[in-house]
């Protein structure tokens, strides 16, 4: 057992030379957690995992369902009192997770932007059928939306072809030059 | 010239680095030294007297003193100079400690240094002229901008002290944001009731002339001779005549037109209105921009119920000039609102809460004008909308304060007290009522703040909730509170009858015009800077002006009123003499080589340049000069800096001694 | 008047009638649209959320297409594709090293200069005269909630693009087709963005709300300006028991009613949820 609360914000400076901003200007008041739509889905509030960030508590924010199930509406950082970026604080602590293998507490949404990523490395833009199909593969869950896909199919709201870019050459690059 | 030098081991300070003995030494064989020694402590008795004892038995015409920063010891040296008969501008010292032994190490080359330091002020000294300080006369009587609570205690102290004093207020009565408040934090004593006492003393007192509805036009001149130029509002009122019966403002027919200022909005008062049942001076005022007569020429029903034909219409602006020997500026302040003010592309205050559309959505001053027992509602607990008892309220702090995105960074310090102060009344108003509290920290540093706040939760029951609000919209009648508690790391909404916005204490809106045209600085906030933060809390920059109560930064009533205390009692020193003496190291002006350029006319911080004429025989003007007012002049060379010709020079820091300290190097 | 056109990868697949609604509808209000040669996803969400070099190479690469185009102003009618390319320009504007290194990944530099606006913005150059002018069907008596959603209007700082708060200028460009845009709740609330495949129970929760409130405040249709919002409020209504239907409506698709544009011309039946309720008001039948 700790008894010395000795540990190193590591991931704290981590972050904050991906944003440029530091995790320090969060005061938590908690602005963001009362107005960001998700919070109750989440296992930890928005300023809770600034917080274990700020105490050094690394791996359980990085474990958070919080960071994954952020939908990115830019609600937090549009009213927090200190203009602290908590959205791109979100963004840096999913590549983080990702970048150092840490495991991962909503697999599923991970599975999902992997494929989507991969069919635009694939066509250069997102082709939805190809999405639809990778990630029931991934997923396993086959009978998702089951009722919709035959309406979108007679509407013709979903193509069995992708449109593709010319520049195939270009995007792998830039998929390969990022990786 | 026989020069006496004495250089200070300022104990181990300067006698660790500097070799003192060989510094002597040396400044033994300058040319014009005729005697040198060094001491131990040169500030002590004994060495003030080696140097007395030296002016008067070596015959010595100079004195320069090697030890620490003139800042430090100057006036004590300058003084053992003129005990021993010396004028004391014939003295110079030399910094060996802050500029040598303190930032060197090297003893070979700190004592080369100290050396030359010391030489430098030899050959300096050499060109010094005896001088006499300049001699102002003071004007012993007081000018008060503000007539709140800070500045009625101000104008007291100085009246009761025995000198006159003018109290200038913008407002047709003085009173200030005291006289709207329902209880007064922590003791809950109705701040009327202890208020207007002091408003009715300020009123009657023979010393104080009150100015109301009256503003600062021009403020001339220097410390102990201030020339202000006031300009006296119209009330449209002839207050000889007027005796407050109060007939006018009943029977005005302008009713539902104008929003009363006093009750922030939340009432109405007519066209002619006096502020408040307790105003001091009970005299009304018409606000032309409503009154029937002004805009069309027709009513004047107030003339007809006058018995006393007090109504002056033509009545205009008028202005006075008062001489006065000290200003203390208590001028308050304003809260901030949360509506939506377009400042270029930006968008400041609150959308998430409403941007003040919502009714039920207040300040605190609009609350306190609800629980005030001489307010809108007779003290009654109503929301503004319908006037139904409210059974949520939720109260929520730090609004526009501590915060860098829409408000201020800074801490408005007297939210946490009045806000549990509010909740506190409500509940004992609304028994079965619900208080919430949403708080960042509480800042209760007062003397028996803590407990007051205390108080509130644990005997009054009001829920403090730990976070920030991030939303407040309306839905069916109701006001729905998005927020969060940090502690329990839960969301709370609430859907509150009223909410009330502790928002951020800011500057007037004219104060920085009123400072630019007092003459002192502000900080980016507009609040006015005082002279030093920890040791010169109510002067300014500026001599002879003082700063009371809010005007200066955000605080509470009592400090107010010992800040209102300290600055009468700075201007009750100046008036404890009848001239005041000022250095006479200020600039002066060659008339013959002057060109009347006017640069330093342009530069002057202090506003010390004039113009003087130069006339012939028969009075025709041959040319126009600038003339440093010795009063006003601060010494700074700026002037000097610019001045083309060289015309203006600073006695006692001319050229002639800059450039023989620098080849004496 | 020309302007530059990024349609965005859903323009082919469930956005379908955002994009043939808004050429139909520019069309009559002369308005040529150049679209940006050869271009390619902007990352959306995904690249953003994962990879932050990605999610700037990825828009940065359409930026430079419409520079080389000559382009001066472009339309991105889907908000995520607008913030994305809005916030790499930025980005790139004010982090140098950034621009270094994506200039280097990409082989060319991106020059700053190109006006980005989203669909309102459009329609504001437009001019609300323009659509009064050329309007057929007056759309009076439909009360229309206008929804921004997240991505349009922040961060302010970057879109400069009217009140975060409290937004107001879809309402003035649907007050020029007679119809009442009604003052209500949720305009700014999140819908659940991308989190439609992977956590569908939050965008049904969310989106329900969106659509409650709606209605609480007396609206006939919601009109979005996004193809997830839409996908969001029109698809997963499905999903929502107990429900009575809302329709949903591109802006692009309201504006051209008001036009005298045929429903099934502008795609208003490719929707999940049926408009004919609102149709009816109109005069026209889906």
């Amino acid at each position: 057992m700790q008894h010395n609360h000795n540990r190193v914000a590591a991931l704290s400076d981590k972050i904050e030379k991906i944003t440029s901003e530091s995790p320090l200007l969060c005061y938590q008041c908690g602005k963001c957690s009362a107005g960001c739509p998700i919070r109750d889905y989440m296992d930890e509030s928005p300023n809770q995992v600034v917080r274990l960030v700020q105490l050094g508590f690394d791996d359980e924010a990085l474990k958070s369902s919080t960071i994954w199930l952020c939908a990115g509406c830019l609600t937090c950082s549009s009213r927090c009192p200190q203009n602290f970026d908590l959205a791109k604080f979100m963004d840096a602590m999913r590549s983080t997770a990702l970048h150092e293998g840490i495991e991962i507490s909503e697999i599923d949404t991970v599975k999902f932007h992997k494929v989507f990523l991969n069919q635009v490395k694939k066509h250069g833009k997102m082709f939805e059928f190809g999405l639809a199909r990778d990630y029931k593969l991934t997923t396993q869950n086959f009978l998702q939306d089951v009722n919709v896909a035959p309406e979108m199919f007679i509407k013709g709201k979903i193509g069995l072809f992708p449109h593709e870019v010319k520049d195939k050459k270009g995007i792998k690059e830039i998929f390969d030059k990022t990786d | 010239m026989r020069i006496g030098v004495f250089i200070c081991h300022c104990g181990e300070n300067i006698g660790r680095t500097v070799d003192c003995p060989a510094v002597a030494e040396a400044a033994g064989r300058f040319p014009g030294v005729a005697y040198a020694v060094d001491n131990k402590y040169m500030c002590s008795d004994p060495g003030q007297n080696l140097v007395k004892n030296a002016i008067k038995e070596k015959n010595l015409d100079a004195v320069v003193v090697g030890s620490c920063s003139p800042h430090m010891h100057e006036k004590t040296f300058r003084k053992a100079c003129s005990d021993a008969g010396l004028n004391p501008y014939l003295f110079e010292m030399a910094n060996l400690r802050e500029h040598c032994s303190w930032v060197h190490e090297d003893i070979v080359e700190a004592t080369k240094k100290a050396i030359d330091l010391t030489r430098i002020a030899v050959e300096k000294v050499k060109r010094n002229v005896p001088l006499e300080p300049i001699r102002v006369p003071v004007t012993k009587r007081a000018l008060v901008i503000g007539g709140g609570i800070s500045g009625i205690q101000a104008a007291l102290d100085i009246a009761n002290a025995g000198f006159e004093c003018v109290l200038v207020e913008k407002e047709p009565s003085i009173g200030g944001h005291m006289s709207q408040l329902s209880e007064t934090f922590p003791t809950l004593d109705c701040s009327q009731c202890i208020l207007t006492p002091r408003m009715v003393e300020v009123y009657q007192h023979p010393k104080i002339k009150l100015l109301t509805y009256s503003e600062v036009e021009n403020v001339e001149g220097f410390i102990g001779n201030f020339k202000v130029t006031i300009r006296k509002k119209a009330r449209s009122i002839d207050d000889t005549k007027c005796n407050g019966c109060g007939n006018c403002a009943q029977k005005c027919p302008i009713k539902k037109k104008a929003f009363s200022e006093f009750d922030e909005g939340l009432s109405f008062r007519s066209a002619i209105y006096v502020p408040f049942p307790q105003a001091v001076p009970n005299i009304p005022v018409i606000d032309r921009s409503v009154c029937t007569y002004y805009q069309t020429g027709k009513c004047q029903m107030c003339v007809k119920v006058c018995g006393r034909e007090a109504i002056k219409f033509d009545q205009e602006d008028s202005f006075i000039t008062e001489d006065v020997g000290s200003i203390v500026v208590a001028t308050g302040y304003k809260l901030y609102t949360i509506d939506k003010k377009l400042d270029d592309s930006e968008i400041k205050g609150y959308g998430e809460y409403g941007y003040g559309k919502y009714k039920d959505v207040i300040d605190g001053l609009q609350f306190e004008r609800i629980a005030s027992a001489s307010g809108p509602t007779s003290g009654e607990i109503q929301r503004p909308s319908d006037k139904k008892t409210p059974k949520k309220i939720v109260f929520i702090q730090c609004v526009g304060s501590r915060d860098e995105s829409k408000g201020f960074s800074y801490c408005s310090k007297i939210c946490c007290m009045y806000t549990a102060k509010h909740a506190m009344l409500y509940k004992h108003k609304v028994h079965d009522g619900e208080a919430y509290v949403f708080y960042m920290d509480i800042r209760a540093g007062g003397k028996g703040y803590d407990e007051f706040v205390r108080r509130a939760i644990e005997e009054d029951h009001v829920k403090y909730i730990r976070g920030r609000v991030s939303r407040i919209y309306e839905e069916n009648g109701k006001y729905i509170v998005k927020g969060e508690d940090t502690l329990a790391g839960k969301s709370i909404t609430i859907d509150a009858d009223m909410v009330v916005l502790a928002t951020a204490m800011i500057a007037q809106p004219n104060a920085s015009k009123l400072a630019q045209t007092i003459g002192i600085s502000y900080d980016k906030y507009g609040f006015y800077n005082e002279a030093h933060p920890k040791l010169r809390p109510v002067e300014v920059s500026t001599a002879g002006i003082f700063l009371a109560g809010a005007c200066q930064s955000p605080k509470d009533i009592p400090e107010s009123v010992s800040m209102a205390s300290a600055a009468a009692a700075k201007s009750l020193v100046l008036f404890g003499s009848d001239v005041l003496e000022r250095e006479p190291t200020v600039a002066h002006v060659n008339d013959s080589v002057c060109a009347g350029c006017f640069y330093c006319q342009k530069v002057c911080a202090y506003n010390a340049i004039e113009k003087k004429e130069i006339r012939d025989r028969h009075g025709n003007l041959i040319r126009t000069i600038a003339y440093v007012n010795s009063g006003l002049c601060q010494g700074c060379g700026t002037c000097n800096a610019v001045c083309p010709s060289k015309a203006v020079e600073l006695i006692g820091f001319n050229d002639e001694q800059i450039y023989a300290e620098i080849n004496a190097l | 008047m020309k302007i530059g056109y990024y349609p965005g990868c859903s323009s082919s697949g469930t956005g379908k009638e955002y994009d043939i609604s808004l050429r139909k509808v520019l069309n009559l209000l002369d308005v040529q649209l150049e679209e940006l040669n050869d271009w390619s996803c902007c990352g959306a969400t995904s690249a953003h959320a994962t990879n932050h070099l990605l999610s700037v190479a990825l828009p940065a690469r359409n930026l430079i297409i419409a520079e080389d185009q000559k382009l001066s102003e472009v339309v991105a009618p889907c908000a995520a594709c607008y913030n994305r390319l809005i916030v790499t320009q930025h980005e790139l504007e004010t982090n140098p090293q950034l621009e270094k290194e994506t200039s280097e990944l990409l082989g060319k530099s991106v020059r700053s200069g190109i006006s980005i606006i989203n669909i309102i913005e459009l329609f504001v150059h437009i001019g609300k005269e323009k659509i009064t002018e050329k309007k057929k069907n007056d759309l009076k008596g439909i009360k229309a909630a206008c929804y921004y959603g997240c991505l349009l209007v922040r961060p302010f700082n970057i879109t400069h693009f009217d009140d975060p708060e409290q937004p107001s200028s879809m309402e003035k460009i649907i007050s020029a087709t007679g119809a009442q845009a009604i003052d209500w709740n949720y305009k700014i609330e999140c819908c659940g963005g991308a989190h439609s495949f992977a956590h569908k129970e939050i965008v049904v929760d969310l989106s329900r709300k969106i659509i409650d409130d709606a209605r609480l405040h007396g609206a006939d249709v919601i009109v979005v300006a996004c193809p997830m919002c839409h996908s969001n409020l029109d698809m997963r209504q499905r999903a929502m028991k107990n429900h009575q239907e809302m329709p949903i409506l591109y802006l692009s698709e309201f504006i051209g009613l008001s036009l005298g544009i045929e429903p099934k011309e502008l795609g208003i039946g490719l929707h999940f949820i049926s408009s004919d309720s609102l149709l009816e008001k109109v005069g026209s039948k889906e």
